[in-house]
């Protein structure tokens, strides 16, 4: 660190996760400032040819771009401490507006997807360390090289194809329903992205699992439980996964960063008009103030989840606070 | 893409702090039956980037024959045709060649600029530290998809530049991997003794301090290989990849979307390539990992 706070680890650690942060928005800032041209072009697209050069500097001066960059990001960061993170000329609405539609579907993608993940990843992590190099170890670990080796988006343009093209079912082809407009058909059209999205984030949470598991078991506690007569069921459930969860929950936490960019591609295949989807569209339509903001609010998701993790992980493992 | 940064503390190793010597090295790389098949897979899959490159193959990937549309796998056109006419195989040999070359340059970029500031960070400590570890943290708080995408939007697209793109966010995970076991190499003897003998901080980061991490390096570049590949083909998938006329995995996938049913091939052949390949690094990656990491089983 820059400087030494004599505080508590737990303020430290949220110094650190501000300073990341402001580091973030010098770096999105800096960026969108390497696009090829300037935004006078990337806003008027062809018609910029057009501008005489005495409206090129009026709209300059319009923009603040004839001021220098430091100034620029302090008016950008200043804008944003008030609430205002950009307006998008296509949609004639706010990036504040936008978000506030965006990210709740982009939340409900993300807890959908944890909780397949870890329905898939535990489970068949526990079946592969029951006993390793066995039949059942082999397939465990199969199902983990398949999660890191089919790309998301190739699962979910197979799943798609296979489920519209054969059998008719494309709930997502209706148009995005919220969850308190029609629950029913809401799930079904989460059903088959969170379960491509959490299939990807299973596989690390199942070898983060099996490797725990594995290491707790060997440990002395456990074969003081068990030469104490501790049920081997119990022994399995509250002595070693309990104790072997912990790397689990970080893991966990540590592929929320994952999830934000998987879900730029699934939410764009399922047309579901998340965060993910907000920003590719944005790039698309070459909307640069879009794009900064909507980078700078999944960036400051992503860090925001890691300091939560970290934080939980202090509170679930005494190990760590003493230190 | 799942990122794990292993640091392994060299100084606490019951092995020599060298780890494994070359020919050990390859010999417990053939013992490891993942290691040897990531061997294999990769092995082909080069033989067949080059063979594509050199352009000896029947088809050339950009041709089309509007009367053979989406013909299915037969002896002539081994993977089938495409909406276009165009020969599968030869495109996905193509689309092969190109990810290679993507994921070769973007490893190399980030595994030279991040190694090079995790070396200097670990060994210098002080500023330099604090600095590239400031930095670091920086990028990590990125989804690294979403930094290749947010530069490849801005970036005049061309290979090189996706390369680039992909590189930024893989460069922090060489910086940690590099940085940790350089912490408590600088403390050993021998690199205590060269300081003491006078010799200059960067020959003791490249005579001492380089070829001990070489084999933890390795094992990362073959891994992160493997995701710059995935990156790849997604980002040519979301249309922000390398541009066509170049053929890319990814864009096949994407243009196979309405086929699945109709034309089931133009889907499998690019999918199961890439996910062929992607196994392949990994594989060979893991047994990399075994074979020179001096804390691991072996």
């Amino acid at each position: 660190m820059l400087f030494r706070l004599r505080t508590s680890p737990v303020a430290r650690r949220i110094a650190g996760a501000l300073f990341t942060l402001f580091g973030v928005s010098v770096a999105v800032f800096l960026m969108l400032r390497a696009i090829p041209g300037d935004q006078i072009t990337a806003a008027y697209g062809v018609e910029a040819a057009a501008l005489s050069e005495e409206q090129r500097e009026a709209l300059r001066s319009y923009y603040g771009l004839d001021q220098p960059l430091f100034l620029q990001y302090f008016t950008w960061v200043g804008a944003i401490f008030t609430g205002n993170l950009g307006y998008s000329m296509r949609s004639h609405q706010s990036v504040w507006d936008m978000t506030a539609l965006s990210f709740p579907v982009t939340l409900e993608l993300a807890v959908l997807a944890v909780l397949f993940a870890l329905l898939i990843g535990i489970p068949v992590g526990m079946l592969s360390a029951s006993r390793p190099n066995a039949l059942r170890d082999w397939f465990g670990q199969g199902v983990g090289l398949a999660g890191l080796g089919i790309p998301s988006f190739l699962l979910a343009t197979f799943l798609l194809g296979i489920a519209a093209q054969s059998w008719g079912f494309n709930p997502n082809g209706l148009g995005y329903a919220r969850p308190w407009e029609d629950l029913w058909l809401n799930l079904q059209q989460m059903l088959l992205p969170s379960l491509v999205l959490g299939f990807a984030i299973a596989a690390p949470i199942m070898r983060t699992t099996r490797t725990a598991v594995l290491e707790v078991r060997s440990l002395d506690f456990v074969r003081t439980a068990k030469a104490k007569g501790v049920p081997a069921s119990r022994l399995r459930w509250r002595h070693v996964l309990r104790n072997a969860l912990v790397p689990v929950v970080t893991m966990t936490g540590m592929q929320f960063g994952f999830l934000l960019g998987g879900a730029v591609i699934v939410e764009q295949i399922f047309s579901l008009p998340g965060l993910g989807r907000q920003v590719l569209l944005a790039m698309n339509q070459q909307e640069y103030s879009v794009v900064q903001s909507t980078v700078l609010i999944i960036a400051l998701l992503f860090v925001i989840v890691n300091l939560l993790t970290d934080l939980l992980y202090r509170k679930i493992d005494p190990r760590v606070r003493a230190e | 893409m799942s990122i794990s940064v292993d640091t392994p503390d060299l100084t606490t190793s019951k092995r020599p702090l060298t780890g494994r010597s070359g020919l050990k090295a390859v010999v417990a790389l053939l013992r490891s039956p993942s290691g040897v098949v990531g061997l294999v897979i990769v092995a082909l899959f080069a033989i067949l980037a080059v063979v594509s490159a050199l352009g000896v193959l029947p088809f050339s990937p950009s041709a089309q024959d509007t009367s053979v549309r989406l013909h299915p796998p037969s002896s002539v056109y081994w993977f089938g045709t495409d909406q276009l006419g165009r020969d599968i195989f030869a495109r996905v040999a193509a689309g092969v060649a190109n990810s290679v070359q993507v994921a070769v340059v973007a490893v190399f970029i980030s595994g030279v600029l991040g190694t090079a500031a995790g070396v200097i960070a670990g060994y210098l400590r002080g500023m330099s530290d604090t600095a590239i570890s400031a930095v670091t943290n920086v990028l990590f708080a990125f989804p690294s998809l979403l930094l290749a995408l947010t530069l490849a939007s801005v970036f005049d697209r061309n290979w090189f530049t996706v390369a680039i793109a992909i590189a930024a966010g893989f460069a922090p995970i060489f910086v940690r991997v590099a940085r940790g076991p350089v912490l408590s190499l600088r403390e050993v003897d021998y690199v205590s003794a060269a300081r003491a003998t006078g010799m200059r901080a960067p020959a003791i980061m490249v005579r001492h301090i380089l070829p001990n991490i070489a084999g933890i390096l390795i094992a990362q570049v073959t891994l992160t290989l493997s995701w710059a590949v995935l990156a790849e083909a997604s980002l040519s998938f979301l249309g922000f990849g390398t541009p066509p006329p170049a053929a890319s995995l990814g864009t096949m996938v994407f243009d196979a979307q309405t086929l699945v049913i109709a034309a089931p091939w133009t889907l499998l052949a690019p999918g199961l390539v890439l996910i062929l390949l992607i196994v392949g690094l990994n594989l060979l990656g893991d047994g990399l990992r075994d074979a020179l990491d001096p804390n691991r089983k072996g």
